[in-house]
């Protein structure tokens, strides 16, 4: 215990901007790994074969191999392909994206796919465009099965975003792998780092659960 | 104009190997109410739904005023603005309040200005004693209530053809009776008006022509008294003798 709160009081301010990058990095990949998957949804619930085969196949791969794996295959891949100074943080934004938008269009599809069939029916039979009815019947009634999921979604990036240390991107696990090579005091570091996800995942999902009821409430 | 409204010609639709209507021609007149029966599964949902095509055909055609709809050319929300449909499961929009289910499509696609619509929609809901309901949220409706709004929110748009699937058949029993009064009611007023029903008092009440539709073909058709009183067919005495 003393060991903690004596790393705490020297290296406070590491694990903070660790806590902060750690917070960011889920934040952008969750906004944009959810602009991403409303491509790949409307992909994948649109008309074009074509479209829908590479979408699916989009998801398979994404959801069917590691992230680990996916970050080193941005972290190496991309510099290669559009040679540009990608920094590390870049690299594994972008490959945290990706990954996210291929769960967030599955979340998505499902939410609309929730929504009652004789929805869409009633909504054609009083000759209400496809755009209309997509926007003022079914979306209004889908957000409320999507965006808990999202919210759920954005617990597993919190996790997920640790995998970034490998790369030595500055968040939670990197904050822990600094102070524990500065001090050796691996076990402790390491408490603290577990303490602060499990402190920011509890109350984002009491959050959640907050939202959820309120969701409902309005039905 | 002529006096037929919708005419359809060889009628076939096919759900993947299942043929579900095998040929339907028959002709709507303007103005007509026609009640449609027949035993479960014999199509009379799939012939509604692909009036206004909510099905596609097939084979066959469909004409309304002359017009092929089946033409690709065809726009369809323009189409199914002039056919009103009103389903079991009533489909109100559980997001509007009812006024705002009434309002939506008039609004949004024929550009009427909002207080005209929202004048009319009251208009409406007065028609069917629903007046004081305007601002709920449908959640708050009855059965009965949200049929009855869903018959005026299709009412909205001015169309010239209703199609009814088994409206009824959803509701509690002391409920049937509120949406048939709001029926029967828009019989007098001209509507022509396509009813599928398992009310049979009610088909034989207030129908020009009865329709039985069985494995996907009309196997008799007539006024009511004389199919509810002689049908010649056996599927339709048969029927009838279980539903009578
Ligand atoms: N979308 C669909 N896909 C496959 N089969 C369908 C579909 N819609 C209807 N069917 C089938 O078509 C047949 C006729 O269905 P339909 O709903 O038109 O019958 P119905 O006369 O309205 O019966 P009910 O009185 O039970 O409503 C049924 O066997 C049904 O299972
Ligand atoms: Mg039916």
């Amino acid at each position: 215990m003393d060991k903690i709160f004596g790393l705490l009081e020297k290296y406070y301010m590491v694990f903070l901007s660790g806590l902060w990058g750690t917070l960011w990095l889920s934040a952008l990949t969750v906004i944009f790994g959810t602009v991403l998957g409303i491509i790949v949804a409307m992909g994948r619930m649109g008309k074009s074969k074509i479209l829908k085969a590479i979408t699916d196949v989009y998801i398979e791969i994404l959801r069917g191999t590691p992230v680990l794996l996916q970050l080193y295959f941005v972290w190496i891949g991309l510099p290669k392909l559009i040679p540009f100074e990608w920094t590390d943080t870049q690299c594994i934004l972008i490959a945290l994206v990706i990954n996210a938008s291929a769960y967030i269009s599955e979340i998505i599809r499902a939410g609309i796919g929730a929504v009652d069939k004789g929805q869409w029916e009633a909504a054609k039979s009083i000759g209400l465009s496809k755009v209309h009815t997509m926007t003022r019947v079914i979306m209004p009634q889908a957000i409320k099965n999507i965006l808990p999921a999202l919210c759920n979604e954005f617990i597993t990036t919190v996790k997920g975003t640790s995998l970034a240390s490998v790369f030595f991107v500055g968040e939670l696990m990197t904050s822990y792998k600094t102070v524990a090579a500065a001090t050796f005091l691996q076990l402790p570091s390491l408490t603290i780092a577990g303490v602060i996800y499990f402190v920011v995942n509890f109350v984002l999902s009491r959050l959640l659960r907050l939202l959820e009821r309120r969701l409902t409430v309005s039905d | 104009m002529t006096d037929i409204i919708l005419r359809t010609e060889n009628l076939v639709k096919n759900f993947g190997d299942l043929q579900v209507l095998r040929g339907i021609s028959t002709e709507i007149r303007r103005g007509e109410v026609v009640s449609i029966i027949g035993p479960s599964g014999g199509g009379k949902s799939t012939f509604l739904r692909c009036l206004n095509l909510l099905e596609e055909p097939t084979e066959g055609k469909v004409f309304f005023n002359d017009q092929d709809i089946t033409d690709k050319k065809l726009n369809i929300c323009e189409y199914r603005q002039k056919i009103g449909m009103v389903f079991q499961n009533f489909n109100v929009f559980p997001n509007m309040t009812v006024l705002e289910n009434i309002t939506l499509a008039p609004i949004l696609e024929k550009k009427v200005p909002k207080e005209e619509a929202e004048a009319e929609a009251m208009a409406l809901l007065r028609r069917v004693g629903l007046e004081d309901k305007a601002n709920e949220y449908p959640r708050k409706l009855s059965g009965g209530q949200k049929q009855r709004l869903a018959i005026v929110r299709a009412l909205a748009m001015h169309p010239e053809v209703m199609l009814f699937d088994e409206p009824t058949s959803a509701l509690d029993p002391e409920m049937v009776k509120e949406v048939l009064n709001v029926i029967t009611e828009l019989t007098r007023s001209g509507m022509t008006i396509l009813i599928v029903t398992h009310e049979m008092g009610f088909a034989r009440e207030v129908s020009d022509r009865v329709l039985f539709i069985c494995d996907g073909v009309i196997t008799e058709e007539g006024s009511p008294d004389q199919i509810f009183t002689s049908p010649r067919h056996p599927s339709t005495n048969r029927f009838l003798s279980m539903v009578l």
